[in-house]
């Protein structure tokens, strides 16, 4: 009962109002107060004054903040729930005031790299698995939290929003951390596992933007369902070997973060990553499509980032080094979709 | 060539013995006893929870262990009456298991009267027996016999005996945080964790705290050593309880790490190994036993919980490297290390140090000629891995105060969650493991051993460790002139790293690349019969034992300087 309590008078902070971040928000707002934190003054004010955030609207007793600080020191759980590309900036700003009692859930799905200061993404050629971070690694190293969790699973916003049923994984080493996101998520709508591989889960949903993108490439060449369940299969297995490859077990990948979220993106037009590889295949050039883009596709990122952690590990991944060579060595789909049917995989599963 | 080793002998922190933590944990040692004794039972209880069949389960499994263990695997050391205390445990159990009319919680309670039977006698078998007395008069033995023996073989001339030249400061050097050790000392628990390689280190500790003018530091030792009666003294003398491998039963665990961590508690500095065992392969531990290390943490939370707030409860985390040139136990150790095949369950204690008189021999060999050891103390921490400062707050890596209460609180208060503790427990273990290797301090020993063992093995590219030791000792040369440009390349690794702080190397590695390798070459596991590492008439380099060649290369293991060849 306490717990309850407490949460009712002990708000709940929520770092981001992109549309995930407000989804989540209105979830965690029908159990809790809800403290949000937004960059911008208008934004804190279009939310305090109209409840609303960018046009998506927001449970009427959120309030918004733009001082780190401020939520840091009243909120006890904080839900980060920035976009990957800035999630390293956004952690820097709210570090000085994350305390190690705070709780932390991210729920975004990207890897961070750590650069000599010569090399850029685009240049590297090495990469050990010490360079790469994921979203809880860069937690752990910028701040002093040290409960840390990640919300990974289909959760598309738009169906969040309009109630229909969904469920997600709050993935922690910490129990505490998996009990709190449960009990303050969990609602008669929305299913709340729990997994205490948090890298897996990571690595499982950041692991299948690649999928993603193939997935797209598949579609954009009007290529049926056969096809398609041959990628999602023959995906799985590569997401399995890389999670392994990167301290994940291959067990995650089979859950919702994985398998689950992996289905969901490779049917959803509204995925960017599956959109990417769709344009790709009617003809147009990466440069092209992420310049009418307003986000990046987090995909992108992840096959540079993952290619070179291969190149380095010694392992072979195709899916993943073939789109590679599609995306930045000028090699065409048709060509590449050719060398993966060539490919010498003998063993249907070898993972479990 | 300035050496930068502690030469003065520190003021005691407490000058009266009554004061030491340890000598008041002595005095009351009964009701110490009594307290562990009902703690574990507690403790236990709450881990089978209050289910009589569990329990009846678990004290069946507990006798019939102990009983081959009594049959299998005597020990000296072992009290005389262990057979008849296991025998009224067998009838006790019986005849609880007889009465057939008892409820539910009757039995209950009947099974936790044996079960305080035992956790008791477990912490009266544990339990130290410090004697300040003895403490005094070992140490004055150890300083002042190897001060007279160390000067007897280094300064000539009849009075040499007598001479004050050379103190055993000497012949081991101290370096690192030793002020700020002392600082702490008196503002919370330290806590010190050193690497382990020879049976020697808890002797060369006891001293160095002695030294260093700390209180003696409780810790645990194997049971083992016990057995040897001069080990028994001066691990007796110096505070030691006693840990016996041979019990792996919940029970008997679950009372070492009560009693541990309630010394913490009382505010005895403490002393783990937390390999566990000595280092059998000779790699810097990388993998800790976080049993007792457990034991801190959670002694650290129950001083948060009973509100000492203001920083005395505080525990305070200190590694420790010790540095050899020579391991007596090498040849053994790493004999082990090879033919271990599956995990060590039964290992039977058999080596260099069994018998006083080896041991004798080999303290003579080792103050009479050369070989120095050096230890290393390292920058203290908070149980989370957070170094402290001079003030014992804890500091995070961008100097902001931190207060560790924190890590313990949810929903605003101090809480109990053996989860959580558990993994604070891996993070600190990995912590540890870290600063180990920041602080190990390389000799010109471990620097040939390494370079000559890497050399042959990059030259049998095909072959691993096991077949390497097999190959005849005719094909074993290496090139003087090859060997002499690895060590460069070695040594100039081991000097960016240390610009980076991510290693340390003795004053002697700053020498001519030529003495280096000399220096290596005399000190290199110089007692053994067979020599690891010699040079051959035509000036290259052989071997006259591989294994042992590896075990003296792997200190060197963990910085990846293996890439270099």
């Amino acid at each position: 009962m306490t717990l309850k309590n407490s949460s009712k008078t002990i708000p709940v902070g929520v770092i981001g109002v992109g549309s995930f971040g407000t989804a989540v928000a209105n979830m965690l707002a029908e159990k809790s107060e809800v403290m949000v934190y937004a960059r911008k003054q208008e934004v804190v004010d279009e939310i305090n004054a109209q409840h609303t955030a960018s046009g998506r609207s927001l449970d009427p007793s959120i309030r918004a903040t733009f001082s780190p600080e401020e939520l840091c020191r009243s909120c006890a759980v904080l839900f980060f729930m920035v976009p990957s590309a800035a999630f390293l900036e956004v952690t820097r700003l709210f570090a000085p005031h994350v305390h190690p009692y705070h709780l932390v859930i991210h729920g975004t799905k990207g890897l961070a790299v750590q650069l000599e200061p010569e090399e850029s993404l685009d240049t590297v050629k090495k990469l050990r698995r010490n360079q790469i971070l994921t979203m809880s690694e860069v937690i752990l190293q910028e701040t002093l939290a040290v409960r840390v969790g990640c919300l990974a699973g289909p959760n598309i916003s738009k169906e969040l929003s309009l109630g229909q049923p969904a469920a997600t994984v709050v993935a922690s080493k910490y129990n505490e951390v998996i009990q709190q996101g449960q009990h303050l998520l969990r609602s008669e709508k929305f299913q709340v596992y729990g997994n205490a591989d948090i890298i897996g889960v990571e690595l499982s949903g950041v692991l299948k933007n690649i999928i993603a993108i193939a997935a797209g490439a598949l579609a954009g060449l009007g290529l049926g369902e056969n096809a398609k369940g041959l990628l999602i299969s023959r995906g799985i297995v590569e997401m399995a070997h890389l999670s392994k490859a990167l301290g994940g077990s291959a067990s995650s990948v089979m859950g919702l973060a994985g398998v689950g979220d992996l289905v969901t993106t490779c049917n959803s037009q509204d995925s960017r990553n599956f959109t990417l590889g769709f344009r790709l295949a009617k003809g147009e050039t990466l440069e092209q499509i992420l310049q009418t883009m307003d986000e990046v596709a987090e995909g992108v990122n992840t096959v540079r980032i993952v290619d070179a952690f291969i190149k380095t590990a010694g392992i072979r991944a195709p899916i993943t080094e073939n789109l590679h060579r599609v995306l930045f060595e000028d090699l065409s789909i048709e060509e590449s979709l050719q060398f993966l049917m060539k490919y010498p995989f003998s063993v249907d599963v070898d993972f479990v | 060539m300035e050496e930068n080793y502690i030469k003065h002998q520190y003021a005691p922190i407490l000058p009266k013995k009554d004061e030491w933590p340890v000598v008041k944990l002595a005095r009351e040692r009964k009701e110490f006893i009594l307290k562990v004794g009902d703690l574990a039972e507690q403790r236990i209880i709450g881990l089978l929870g209050k289910n009589p069949d569990v329990l009846k389960e678990e004290l069946e499994t507990t006798l019939y262990r102990e009983k081959l263990r009594i049959k299998q695997n005597p020990w000296d050391v072992d009290p005389d009456d262990e057979v008849d205390f296991w025998k009224e445990i067998k009838t006790n159990l019986l005849q609880i298991h007889a009465e057939v009319a008892l409820s539910k919680t009757k039995r209950l309670d009947a099974y936790q009267v044996v079960l305080k039977k035992i956790t008791s006698r477990y912490a009266e078998e544990i339990s130290s027996n410090f004697k300040a007395s003895h403490y005094k008069f070992t140490r004055r033995v150890v300083t002042y016999g190897f001060s007279r023996l160390l000067n007897a073989a280094r300064v000539k001339g009849f009075t040499s005996l007598f001479s004050n030249q050379y103190t055993l400061q000497d012949k081991i050097q101290i370096t690192g945080q030793t002020d700020q050790i002392r600082d702490l000392a008196t503002k919370g628990t330290i806590v010190m964790v050193p690497t382990h390689f020879s049976n020697l280190d808890s002797i060369l500790i006891g001293w160095i705290i002695s030294v260093l003018g700390m209180p003696p530091f409780i810790y645990g030792a194997g049971l083992n050593l016990f057995n040897i009666s001069i080990f028994a003294y001066f691990m007796n003398a110096l505070g030691a309880y006693k840990v016996d491998r041979r019990k792996k039963n919940l029970m008997y665990i679950e009372t070492l790490k009560t009693y541990s961590k309630e010394a913490i508690q009382f505010g005895c500095h403490s002393l783990f190994f937390p390999g566990g065992t000595r280092s059998r392969s000779g790699i810097i531990e990388s993998k800790l036993k976080l049993g007792l290390l457990s034991t801190a943490i959670e002694a650290q939370r129950a001083n948060f919980q009973k509100g000492n707030g203001d920083g005395s409860g505080k525990i305070f985390i200190v590694p420790v490297t010790i540095n050899y040139h020579f391991v007596l136990e090498a040849p053994v150790l790493i004999r082990d290390y090879l033919s271990m095949t599956g995990q060590e369950r039964y290992y039977k204690e058999n080596d260099e140090f069994s018998t006083s008189y080896k041991i004798f021999k080999f303290l003579l060999k080792f103050f009479t000629k050369g070989s120095d050891i050096s230890v290393s103390i390292g920058k203290a921490m908070d149980v989370m891995g957070n170094f402290v400062d001079e003030e014992g707050n804890s500091r995070d890596k961008w100097g902001r105060l931190v207060d560790t209460r924190e890590y313990f609180v949810s929903e605003g208060k101090v809480t109990v969650d053996t989860q959580r503790e558990e993994e604070y427990t891996q993070m600190l273990g990995k912590r540890i493991v870290e600063e180990f290797h920041k602080i190990n301090r390389v000799f010109s020993s471990h620097l040939v051993a390494f370079v000559a063992f890497e050399l042959i093995k990059a030259r049998n590219q095909k072959m691993d460790v096991f077949d390497l030791i097999r190959l005849p000792q005719e094909d074993i040369v290496v090139d003087y002139q090859e060997f002499k440009t690895g060590c460069q390349r070695v040594l100039d690794e081991i000097f960016e790293l240390k610009a980076k702080g991510k290693i340390d190397a003795a004053p002697h590695l700053f020498k001519p690349m030529d003495e280096i390798i000399a220096h290596g070459l005399e000190n290199v596991g110089m007692y053994h019969a067979k020599r690891p590492l010699i040079r051959d008439e035509a000036g290259n380099l052989t071997t006259e034992d591989l294994s042992l060649l590896y075990f003296y290369h792997n200190r060197l293991h963990g910085y990846d300087f293996e890439k270099l060849f």
